[in-house]
């Protein structure tokens, strides 16, 4: 029996930025439907490091993150629980002269989006952080940035959604879309839904959802390969990143140190991913290299998931090339968590408002509009 | 970094009675199997070895069961070279035809052509007010320690179980010169006499039990059965039993350590990692990955036997073990004695009915689970309580297990739920209103154990 | 009420071991256990607890005594992290268990 939904704005995708732009959306009074695939936050948003993180992002990212980075202090008061959101600083270690020039370069540019960061010399590090391993010869401190615990922040989100009113419907994958006359017609199993603005938030499988409507937008599957230790003393004061990206890692009070690097296992038509055992062993090494006194702790999981990367690395935002009213906001190349909160604030303004007040002219979809595939494919991501 | 995996036709993991029958029929059908095992020496945990320096005559340590260890314990060396034998290496995750292992050495891989796994049990937990208290040990552990070890957990021991393994215990302990405080059955005398008659299926068992339980009785051991409300007492460490008898009566006992677990529950990680389908079983309240009869799971060229796939106890372990060997050679356009199968499949038959009227003579208890209070810790490793649970539960729209871990951390710990899983299913279950079933199962991650960032174990 | 064991510990050993005494330390204390001991046998051969529980005032003793439920690993002095019940004890080994178990 297929339930028969008819609102104002249907949304393809459960993650963070989805949910977040339904409880937007609410306030503004329009009617919402979320279709997830799965459950709400257990995509992307659910299986990332949990860097809150502005330092290191494409400069065109700033200003969204910027504004992200306001609105996570305020997160457990808007969810009404408690997200585990840490400013604890994020720190990017140079292991190289060219490294440290590079962190010195980006804490320039960075400057002039309002992005603070101090840098450190090798001694300074040193005394700071006792505890990193010999490599290190510099790092560029962003001192507001953190982390955070994306297994619940998603999840909260859309039970805000719901609870403001917002037509939630998970394990109900959308199987297809189509411009009407009035609107958009969208197809999922077990509902089907009217809307007069359709947004397409469907992480890994919104390339897919782009096609549909004429728009080339070459998503590629990015699974994030995670691993996580047993509880340790609390020393990890600062959230650790590394130019080049190879490894990030964090610890949480209650102990458990949190790290990855590299890329696990993944099918996308099925929609599985698991971490690769040679990465995994690898990013290991790397842990053991930055912060030499896990050699003796254990690791008891890993895990990986489904992100959607594009081939330039930060996602696509903003209104379709194609269709009026369809709403694009995708691939956000593993590094949506800190953004999520924003994002839905800007797929919002661009309905109620027909545009944002973020600069998001970057991330339009018509810079894909030639792309032809065997280009960037299979090069990794910087994690920068 | 490149890691270069050997391949090997036939893998068993896990060198207990199923594992190791399993490997032997592997070599007499012509092929060399690989067997890997966690622990020193072969046996499993119902038929484990002392270590070196610890050992103790086979009559001591086995019982009744002594020929039976003795037999299996000579499997290794007989065979020796035919088999490819890697002890004290744990196999810590399985993906597509590929085994990661920790080693003596540190990190390996294997790949496989056939695999059978033979990753055995361990005690079906259930909390109760104490149950973490250093001095409370699960039965199981109760008998490690005196088999493999030679001690006792405490100098005056209760015991408390819900099958087989609590008189047997018992007998153990009282016969090696243990005090014990009491040995209390969590399940009805009346469910074992009723299904007494199921359980002549296996005649010689079934007088065994028997004969256990008689001689704890002449021992003048503080035998009770239907007991309720279990409490173990102590700030710091144990000190003391309380209980409830059927009829509402409070007891206790005086005693320095607890033995207490509920049955036996199969380790099914690796079977998960490796993509076997599971259906729930309604009689123990668990997620066992599917067999066929012969064990095949439904993965093609993964196997299951003994224990890790449906607890059949030491004597089934032993048949299916050989049985899944057959069915592997069968599958490999190898010739088999089909002879030998179908004597093995009509001996599992006959098991079955045995191991029904057993199931039914220690029935689940479920008012264990009815019992446990809001201040219970369900969660060991985490200290996450029924609380937590069912607070989670109501408020944050948590209907499945693996929202009930994202949310509360209940199963992340070391033991990734080993321990907790099965009681946190229960209490979540009850707090929807729904079927045990349908609220799913917590989903496996390697590694299946603690492994060392460092690498080397 | 039971009486102490006389070394203080959970344990209570029934069969008679004959093999070499091994001397190893608890928090830098002597003390002693035989060949063929466990590690988490020997601690807890002179003590009522092996490590602290990270999570609130308790102490934990081990639980499944079969390499399962993981609530034994403890801390050497040379940094490496073990699980107690499947690590047989070595001569000289020092284990860090920070104070708890006594009594």
């Amino acid at each position: 029996m297929t339930e028969r939904l008819d609102v104002d704005v249907a949304i393809i995708g459960g993650g963070i930025a989805a949910c977040a732009a339904a409880v937007a959306l609410r306030e503004a009074n329009l009617t919402v439907a979320v279709l997830e695939k799965r459950l709400c936050g257990a995509g992307a948003s659910g299986v990332n490091f949990g860097g809150v993180r502005q330092q290191g992002r494409h400069l065109a990212e700033l200003p969204l993150a910027r504004r992200a980075r306001a609105l996570w202090d305020d997160l457990n008061r808007i969810l009404g629980e408690d997200v585990e959101f840490e400013a604890s600083g994020h720190i990017k270690l140079a292991r190289s002269e060219a490294g440290m020039a590079e962190l010195e370069r980006y804490a320039q540019d960075a400057r002039g989006y309002g992005l603070e960061l101090t840098l450190m010399g090798a001694n300074a590090v040193r005394d700071a952080l006792p505890w990193l391993g010999p490599r290190v010869v510099g790092a560029s401190l962003a001192p507001e940035d953190g982390h955070a615990n994306p297994r619940v922040v998603g999840p909260a989100y859309a039970r805000l959604a719901r609870h403001r009113g917002a037509i939630i419907r998970e394990f109900s994958p959308v199987r297809r879309a189509v411009a009407t006359g009035a609107g958009f017609e969208t197809e999922a199993d077990g509902v089907s839904v009217k809307s007069r603005w359709l947004v397409n938030a469907a992480g890994a499988g919104a390339g897919a959802v782009a096609s549909w409507f004429g728009e080339r937008a070459p998503v590629a599957p990015l699974t994030p390969n995670m691993l996580v230790t047993e509880p340790l003393p609390y020393f990890v004061s600062r959230s650790i990143g590394v130019v080049g990206g190879d490894i990030y890692l964090r610890q949480i009070h209650r102990g458990n140190v949190i790290f990855g690097g590299g890329h696990g296992w993944g099918d996308a038509e099925r929609g599985l991913a698991r971490p690769a055992t040679d990465v995994s062993l690898g990013a290991m090494v790397r842990a053991v290299d930055i912060v030499p006194a896990l050699k003796g702790a254990q690791v008891i999981r890993s895990w990986s998931g489904m992100d959607g990367q594009m081939p330039d690395h930060i996602p696509v935002i903003g209104a379709s090339s194609t269709t009026a009213r369809l709403i694009h906001a995708f691939g956000f190349s593993g590094h949506g968590f800190q953004l999520g909160p924003a994002i839905g604030l800007i797929i919002a303004e661009l309905i109620t408002a027909g545009a944002s007040t973020s600069p998001i002219a970057p991330f339009a979809i018509a810079r894909f509009k030639d792309w032809v595939d065997g280009g960037d494919a299979g090069q990794p991501v910087q994690m920068d | 970094m490149e890691w270069v995996v050997a391949e090997a036709k036939a893998v068993v993991i896990g060198a207990g009675p199923a594992g190791l029958r399993a490997a032997e029929a592997l070599v007499r059908g012509g092929l060399r199997p690989v067997l890997i095992d966690e622990a020193e020496r072969p046996g499993g945990q119902i038929y484990r070895q002392p270590p070196a320096g610890a050992a103790r005559a086979a009559a001591q340590l086995y019982g009744f069961e002594a020929k039976k260890a003795v037999a299996l314990h000579a499997i290794l060396p007989r065979l020796a070279d035919a088999i490819d034998y890697r002890p004290r290496t744990l196999v810590w995750n399985v993906f597509g035809n590929r085994l990661d292992t920790l080693g003596p050495e540190g990190q390996g891989g294997l790949a496989f052509e056939r695999l059978i796994i033979a990753s055995g049990a361990m005690d079906r937990v259930l909390p109760f007010p104490g149950w973490t208290l250093p001095g409370v040990f699960t039965l199981g552990g109760a008998q490690i320690a005196l088999k493999a070890q030679g001690v006792a957990i405490g100098r005056r021991v209760a015991l408390v179980g819900a099958g087989p393994l609590l008189p047997l215990v018992a007998h153990q302990y009282a016969r090696a010169g243990a005090t014990i405080a009491a040995v209390l059955d969590v399940t009805p005398l009346a469910a074992k006499v009723a299904n007494a008659p199921g359980m002549t299926a296996d005649a010689a068992t079934f007088a065994k039990g028997l004969w256990y339980t008689l001689q704890n009785a002449i021992a003048g051991l503080t035998l009770r059965f239907g007991v309720r409300a279990i409490r173990a007492e102590g700030e710091r460490r144990v000190v003391g039993l309380a209980w409830r008898d059927a009829a509402g009566r409070a007891h206790r006992v005086d005693c320095d350590a607890i033995g207490a677990s509920f049955g036996l529950r199969s380790e099914t990680q690796l079977a998960d990692l490796a993509g076997c389908a599971f259906a729930f079983d309604a009689v123990t309240h668990q997620w066992i990955p599917q067999r066929d009869a012969a064990g095949r799971s439904s993965v093609p060229g993964v196997y299951l036997a003994g224990d890790g796939a449906g607890v059949g106890g030491a004597d089934v372990a032993e048949l299916q073990g050989e049985r899944a060997a057959l069915a592997l050679m069968q599958d490999l356009r190898l010739p088999i004695d089909t002879g030998r199968a179908t004597t093995l499949d009509r001996r599992l038959a006959r098991q079955a009915r045995f191991r029904r009227a057993l199931e039914a003579a220690w029935p689940y208890p479920g008012h264990l689970v009815d019992a446990i209070a809001d201040d219970e810790i369900i969660c060991r490793c985490e200290g996450v309580t029924a609380a937590t649970l069912r607070a989670t539960a109501r408020e944050r729209d948590a209907q499945e297990m693996n929202r009930l871990k994202a949310f509360t951390r209940i199963g992340m710990g070391r033991c990734q739920g080993r321990v907790c899983g099965h009681a946190a299913a229960e209490l979540l279950a009850r707090t929807l209103g729904k079927d045990v079933a349908a609220v799913g199962r917590l989903r496996g991650n390697p590694p299946i154990k603690p492994i060392p960032v460092g690498g080397l174990p | 009420m039971i009486d102490a064991a006389p070394n203080g510990g959970l344990f209570h050993r029934l069969a008679p071991r004959d093999g070499a005494t091994i001397a190893f330390t608890i928090d830098g204390a002597p003390a002693q256990a035989r060949a063929g001991d466990l590690l988490l046998t020997a601690i807890l051969l002179n003590r009522v607890a092996l490590r602290r529980f990270e999570f609130g005032d308790a102490a934990r003793a081990g639980f499944c005594l079969m390499g399962a439920c993981q609530d034994c690993w403890v801390m050497l002095a040379d940094g490496r992290r073990v699980r107690a019940c499947t690590t047989l004890l070595e001569p000289g080994m020092a284990v860090v268990i920070d104070g708890v178990g006594r009594g």
